[in-house]
């Protein structure tokens, strides 16, 4: 297994190298710099400013520059935030945002999987209806219609919990965007744990282990749930690695220092080391988070074996 | 409303307790956006701007109502012929003790031309002896025309007399810098615990999206006059988030925080706290006047003039006393040129008849529409403008293409000049109607976007920044402009006005054209 996940790690190599290159040259295609903006610059300025961040160089030459500065982890600085270096922006940021989307997730499971299970055994029942119409509003309604109402309603006018600010990561400062963000984790987690486990319950080895005379608590722990996890699992890899790089909406609405906003602010003001940056680092969560879930699925289907 | 923490009730912060008084007050302010940078010279945003400016004074600086005062020279004069300037600075020290001296100044203004400081506003320095040429990296920083004669007496000298050349020394980018503590490396100098102030506070925290605090500074020149002990700056983007905590009391100040649905309610029901002021700022279309586009034609501008009606768009779509315009220097602009369009006092039928017939002149009507393309940068409300202008256009039988970008796009758009009309937002960076001449004159900004070139402008803009007579340059700038306005070289629609909310629990803040609001003014009524 140890050989196997190292074989992964370097297969990702290859893989990085692709996503970067082609978000540095994407990003220069589009139009626009880092400097353009409601005040037009005159051309000395302008000029100044090129050669401050090296962008009067030759295209090929900057992306040499910058993947060999990328190898020896440095990111560079920021174009915006210009007493940060990239590197520290996130290091500061993703705590937070794993804080933030490590709780949502955590909370989307304990409620997500328990409904789910809920649903498919009272299949068709009132129980069932109620939590698949929740789920259904919860997918329906985005975060950036529930976020300011959750703001509007219990921190300014019920006044019970803070309307934003992140004030230290304390307690009443994290429970609205928490649930904010979970709450359409929590309703896919519950439609896919329904279906997949309405799917368990109808295949033959449950049939037997009924047959043998198990009782149906016995049959639902043991042999069911197992199963039926798989799809939720190979969900969450990629939903995780998502949801702890930070949601913009969520980050804007309750002021929480993440680095969700780093995506779209860099993208929107051509910050194009904060913007690589984020690539690079989101792609390495990707491949970690993917090779966990492989790694998990051994552990829950004894069928699948990483042989050495 | 404004936080008071009794600071001695903890009996661990005795150190802090006795920095402070028993009763510290607090301002919390929602600041937009998170800064890109804290030195002074690096900034390009009025959220940075509105750290900056406490943390460094200026020879000269502003007061509450966004007037010249002295700051950190406390007396200067300029001699005859406006070309030779010397300042006297007061007894005054950094943050640390270090004695704040002429050298100071000398190397704060060499670095803000230096091309490696890569400063935005480098070119209002450049009336400098050797401005431009070391800004252009043809010179050295030495041989810039400024000089310490003694450790408190500063002399700059300049190329030619130019009107504005305080207000530019007023800016956060002319602040003198500690040289002993730059000297080596400038290396994200400006962070708590390594930088070294001169204004009213000194940087005591940044959490980078989260909170910048700054700190009542003891070796401030006006120490004894500076009410706040502590000042939070909390970058917030949404304006409805801060409209929000505001509401809650945990904001006290809340910078451009009342979304344009919001403002009927705001103004209802936060009337006291609601302070609404003109700003420099001018919301105009610009034309692409280059030859082989339909706008060349200037009968097509004034008729594309004479059918917007501004008060429709200032009333009815924008509704926060904005003020309709028909020139291009905002009223609210200190010594800003008179005069506007010709057509200002005519009714609108007389209007719509007269830019009728216009465009029949120019070859357009009912058979042959002017197709135009009107760029504007993705937002609400510039949509809103966008589309009613569209329509007002329709009658003269203009069909309008509406083509919207993000902001970079867009201005990249303007500064090729690949539009036929476009959406702009011109801001003043000084309190004179300068920055917005000169952007038509020949090489400025806006003159090649759009192609606009007249000599005699160019002439009488360049005349007027010599002349030191304020009514004489007046009539000067006057002139320029109507040029411009005869022009049509623009459509201007209207001046711009700042919206903030101020906790009624302080006074000192008053609204101004530049929306400079210094923090040691505040004080809380109790």
């Amino acid at each position: 297994m140890l050989s196997y996940t190292l074989k992964r790690l370097l297969q990702a190599i290859p893989t990085l190298l692709i996503v970067i290159t082609i978000s540095f040259f994407l990003m220069r295609v589009a139009p626009g710099g880092p400097f353009d903006g409601e005040r037009q610059l005159p051309p000395e300025i302008e000029a100044n400013l090129m050669a401050a961040y090296h962008l009067d160089e030759p295209l090929p030459m900057q992306y040499l520059r910058y993947m060999g500065n990328l190898i020896q982890g440095d990111f560079g600085p920021s174009f915006k935030y210009k007493d940060f270096s990239v590197t520290e922006l996130i290091a500061q940021g993703f705590p937070v945002s794993l804080e933030i989307g490590g709780l949502a997730i955590l909370l989307a499971l304990l409620l997500g999987l328990p409904l789910g299970i809920a649903a498919a055994l009272k299949r068709n029942s009132t129980v069932d209806y109620l939590v698949m119409g929740t789920a259904l509003t919860g997918i329906a309604v985005p975060n950036f219609v529930i976020a300011p109402i959750f703001a509007l309603v219990f921190g300014v006018l019920l006044g019970w919990l803070p309307a934003g600010g992140w004030n230290g990561g304390a307690l009443p400062n994290l429970i609205l965007p928490v649930v904010a963000l979970s709450i359409q984790q929590i309703a896919y987690i519950a439609r896919m744990m329904r279906a997949s486990m309405i799917e368990v319950l109808g295949s033959h080895f449950i049939r037997t282990a009924r047959a043998k005379g198990l009782n149906e608590g016995e049959v639902i722990w043991r042999h069911a749930i197992r199963p039926a996890l798989l799809p939720v699992v190979s969900y969450l890899g990629p939903a995780i690695a998502g949801i702890i790089t930070g949601s913009v909406v969520i980050e804007q609405i309750f002021g929480i220092p993440g680095i969700g906003r780093y995506f779209v602010q860099g993208a929107l003001n051509r910050d194009y080391t904060l913007v690589m940056g984020t690539v690079v680092f989101y792609g390495i969560l990707i491949v970690v988070m993917n090779l966990i879930v492989d790694l998990l699925y051994s552990a829950l289907d004894p069928q699948i074996r990483y042989d050495d | 409303m404004i936080s008071r923490s009794t600071l001695a009730a903890f009996g661990g912060l005795a150190l802090t307790a006795l920095a402070l008084p028993a009763q510290a007050t607090t301002v919390n302010i929602a600041n937009g956006s998170e800064p890109g940078t804290l030195d002074p010279q690096k900034t390009s945003g009025v959220w940075e701007t509105r750290i900056t400016r406490s943390l460094f004074e200026r020879l000269v600086s502003y007061a509450a109502d966004g007037s010249l005062v002295p700051g950190l020279a406390e007396s200067w004069e300029i001699s005859d012929d406006g070309r030779t300037y010397t300042f006297h600075l007061r007894d005054a020290e950094w943050s640390d003790g270090e004695p704040i001296t002429a050298d100071d100044a000398v190397f704060a203004l060499r670095r803000v031309l230096a091309p490696e400081t890569a400063n935005h506003n480098a070119n209002l320095y450049y009336p400098i002896e050797g401005g431009h040429e070391v800004n252009t990296g043809d010179a050295g920083p030495e041989s810039l025309g400024v000089e310490a004669s003694d450790a408190r007496t500063l002399v700059v000298h300049l190329t030619q007399p130019t009107a504005w050349f305080l207000q530019a020394l007023a800016m956060t980018e002319a602040a003198p810098l500690p040289e002993h503590v730059l000297a080596d490396s400038d290396d994200g100098w400006v962070q708590p615990g390594s930088t070294v102030s001169s204004g009213a506070f000194t940087l005591s925290e940044w959490q980078p999206q989260s909170r910048i605090v700054v700190t009542k500074n003891a070796h401030y020149f006006d120490a004894d006059d500076v009410a706040v002990d502590e000042a939070v700056f909390y970058p917030i983007d949404d304006k409805q988030s801060s409209l929000n905590r505001f509401r809650t009391g945990e904001i006290d100040i809340a910078y451009d925080s009342v979304p344009a649905s919001r403002f009927d309610w705001v103004q209802e029901n936060l009337s006291d706290a609601l302070r609404v002021g003109p700003l420099i700022a001018e919301y105009f279309y610009m034309f692409n006047l280059r030859d082989d586009q339909p706008l060349a034609d200037a009968r097509v501008r004034e008729a594309l003039n004479l059918a917007v009606r501004r008060d429709v768009i200032t009333q009815q779509i924008m509704g926060q006393g904005q003020t309709s315009s028909y020139w291009y220097v905002p009223r609210g602009t200190a010594n800003a040129p008179q005069g506007e369009m010709d057509f200002a006092e005519l009714s609108m039928d007389e209007r719509m008849a007269r830019a009728k017939s216009l465009m029949e002149e120019a070859g357009y009507g009912p058979d042959n529409p002017l197709q135009l393309t009107l760029n504007y940068n993705t937002l609400e409300d510039h949509k809103k403008v966008a589309v009613a202008v569209a329509a007002m256009w329709k009658p003269l039988g203009v069909e309008v293409d509406l083509v919207n970008a993000e902001a970079a796009v867009h201005y990249t758009t303007i500064r090729e000049g690949n539009f036929e009309v476009a959406r702009y937002g011109m801001v003043a960076t000084i309190d004179d109607p300068y920055d917005f001449l000169n952007a038509y004159a020949d090489n400025g900004s806006a003159s090649r976007a759009s192609g606009y070139r007249d000599e005699t402008y160019d002439e009488l803009v360049a005349e007027s920044t010599r002349e030191l007579d304020a009514d004489k340059r007046r009539d000067l700038m006057t002139q320029a402009q109507q040029r411009l306005l005869d022009d049509y070289a623009l459509l201007p629609l209207y001046d711009y006005v700042s919206a903030h909310l101020v906790s009624p629990d302080l006074t000192g803040w008053e609204s101004n054209s530049m929306d400079v609001h210094p923090l040691r003014y505040l004080k809380e009524t109790d």
